[in-house]
């Protein structure tokens, strides 16, 4: 009897062990499968052009997209440039002032915040900035994105914060200094590797959201001068070439996806090795 | 006593240079010692839950005091309130006096008070910035204009660990050992040119090698500065101290001259504790 139970517990162990393990490694190769195909696609259709043309009409083959790269970045500018201040600032309130019913009140917001669907912040940046005046522009989509940059920037920055030893803000505030010059001088830094990867994921979820920029910041086929106009970015054209009936678009849309990942990649990295290198921190 | 001829009496007794007399208390016969703090009537809150009852001491200048006790008796609360630390933990509440060189901290500006007491803590807490910012960022936040080269060595020279860091002086702190931190943190404190200088447990992360330096430097530094230790290390509190103040729930239970409380306690708690029958 003691037999058959001991052979079921181990049946039942060598089970769950290879579901589980097949489950880990299925979530790296949908992960791989992805990559594999975006670089397989993508690279096919990259060349110069694509980063140095505008799209071409309707009909032509070739072109590229350079407007859309530089407009994804201008968006992320004005997302950053929107969102990071008061995220980051919330993130120290949170993290270093809040008392307790007030703070708990604006987690409790941000994580909300976090969970609305990013059509209906479109909406909200649509009835907001496009609505007004009565037309598309860059300044509208950065307000879409700088809304959703906040609630990551907030948690992420309270998070690295907290993760501060007690003891560095004692011993500055022992030396005479003050509470705000103890954040600055001393919590900050301590933290600064933290909150810039925190940062830098906020901006790169919101490198790729294509529903919020539909009716915002819509999308242009040429250049957009200044920040008032129709703007192009990736993620956009992305999905209106992928839907349209022309094998060229669907080329240049796989490669549209791969150069917004590699931007991405490429942000994340960068910033990795210049906070090692920059020293002092223990982000290494 | 040369008083001073204005106000009350009570102010210019406190403006006088003091000297530690005997009370009940406090039975230090050393004359020569002037107060720097005197502390009377101190009651420290953690919200409801009271941590420090009715402490009178007096703590003489350029000497060393030690506090002894048992783990949780309040000895860093104690210490905490001198350089009014405690503040930055919600809900506390003091109440009470505590006068440094006559004046009374509570008025005092906290940014001044903690300028002229320095801390060390049990762990040493070296900012994540490089030896030379460490021992700077008391002077720079302080607005200190002037040669910082020459400082920062001075500072590390007083903590013996000049001779150790000066060739890495831009490199992380976190570079050097755990007995390396504490004397940076040392010399941290010591940059700002503290008039006292408070130390809770400093030693008892370290080996006696790196102990018996730091008890040297005070030594050395009683010179300049007044120093108030906790420490649970019997042989040190004998070894580096002037004076010893033993504490019990939160109470001071004795306090004299160092060689006199550990050869002739007054108190059966303070002979129990030191002789290791109980805390
Ligand atoms: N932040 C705090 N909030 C509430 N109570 C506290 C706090 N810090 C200390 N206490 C309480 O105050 C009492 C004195 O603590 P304190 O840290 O001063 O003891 P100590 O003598 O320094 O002990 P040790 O030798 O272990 O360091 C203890 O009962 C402790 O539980
Ligand atoms: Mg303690």
């Amino acid at each position: 009897m003691s037999r058959m139970l001991l052979i079921w517990r181990k049946s039942l162990n060598v089970v769950m062990l290879t579901l589980t393990g097949v489950a880990a490694f299925g979530v790296v190769a949908v992960l791989f499968l992805i990559l594999g195909y975006l670089v397989w696609n993508g690279g096919k259709s990259l060349n110069l052009d694509f980063f140095t043309q505008l799209p071409k009409p309707v009909g032509e083959t070739g072109g590229g997209m350079a407007n859309a790269i530089v407009g994804s970045l201008k968006l992320l500018l004005l997302a950053a440039l929107m969102g990071l201040p008061v995220g980051l600032m919330a993130g120290v309130y949170l993290a270093e002032f809040g008392g307790k019913t007030f703070s708990y009140v604006i987690r409790y917001t941000t994580d909300l915040l976090n969970g609305v669907p990013s059509i209906v912040i479109g909406i909200f940046a649509y009835s907001l900035a496009v609505l007004p005046v009565r037309h598309f522009s860059a300044v509208a989509g950065g307000v879409a994105l700088g809304i959703m940059v906040i609630p990551i920037t907030v948690r992420s920055t309270e998070e690295f914060l907290r993760a501060v030893p007690g003891s560095l803000r004692e011993g500055a505030m022992a030396l005479g200094a003050s509470k705000w010059r103890t954040i600055a001088t001393v919590v900050l830094p301590a933290a600064k590797g933290g909150i810039i990867t925190g940062v830098l994921l906020a901006l790169a979820r919101v490198a790729g959201e294509t529903a919020p920029l539909l009716f915002t910041a819509f999308s242009n086929r040429f250049w957009s001068p200044g920040w008032g106009q129709p703007i192009a970015s990736l993620p956009v054209m992305i999905y209106t070439y992928a839907i349209a009936p022309y094998d060229d678009w669907h080329r240049q849309a796989w490669a549209a996806g791969l150069v917004l990942l590699a931007l991405v990649l490429v942000a994340n990295i960068g910033t990795r090795v210049v906070l090692s290198r920059g020293g002092g921190g223990r982000s290494t | 006593m040369g008083a001073t001829t204005h106000g009350n009496n009570a102010t210019a007794a406190r403006l006088a240079p003091q000297v530690v007399m005997s009370d009940k208390t406090s039975q230090a016969s050393d004359k020569d010692a002037l107060v720097r703090f005197e502390i009377s009537d101190l009651n420290f809150y953690y919200g409801a839950k009271q941590a420090v009852f009715g402490l009178n001491l007096k703590i003489p200048k350029n000497r060393v005091t030690a506090l002894i006790g048992p783990s949780g008796c309040g000895k860093s609360t104690f210490l905490r309130t001198l350089n009014r630390m405690n503040e930055t933990i919600r809900n506390t509440r003091v109440v009470g006096q505590i006068l440094l060189d006559g004046q009374d901290i509570l008025q005092m500006d906290v940014v001044g008070l903690r300028r002229r007491v320095g801390m060390v803590f049990q762990r040493p807490n070296p900012f994540p910035k490089s030896i030379y910012e460490n021992v700077a960022y008391g002077l720079r936040i302080n607005g200190f204009q002037g040669r910082l080269d020459d400082l920062v060595e001075h500072s590390l020279r007083r903590a013996a660990l000049w001779e150790e860091a000066k060739d890495y002086l831009h490199n992380s702190a976190f570079a050097l050992s755990g007995g390396q931190q504490q004397r940076l943190c040392i010399a941290r404190a010591l940059a700002v040119d503290p008039e006292v200088l408070l130390l809770d447990e400093p030693c008892s992360a370290l080996d006696p090698v790196t102990t018996a330096k730091i008890e040297e430097l005070m030594f050395h530094l009683k010179d300049s500065c007044t120093m108030a230790i906790v420490t649970h290390n019997m042989q040190q509190a004998a070894r580096a101290s002037d004076f010893t103040a033993f504490m019990l729930d939160g109470k001071l239970i004795e306090h004299s001259e160092t060689s006199k409380l550990f050869t002739t306690p007054t108190d059966p708690r303070t002979e129990a504790y030191i002789t290791g029958r109980f805390g």
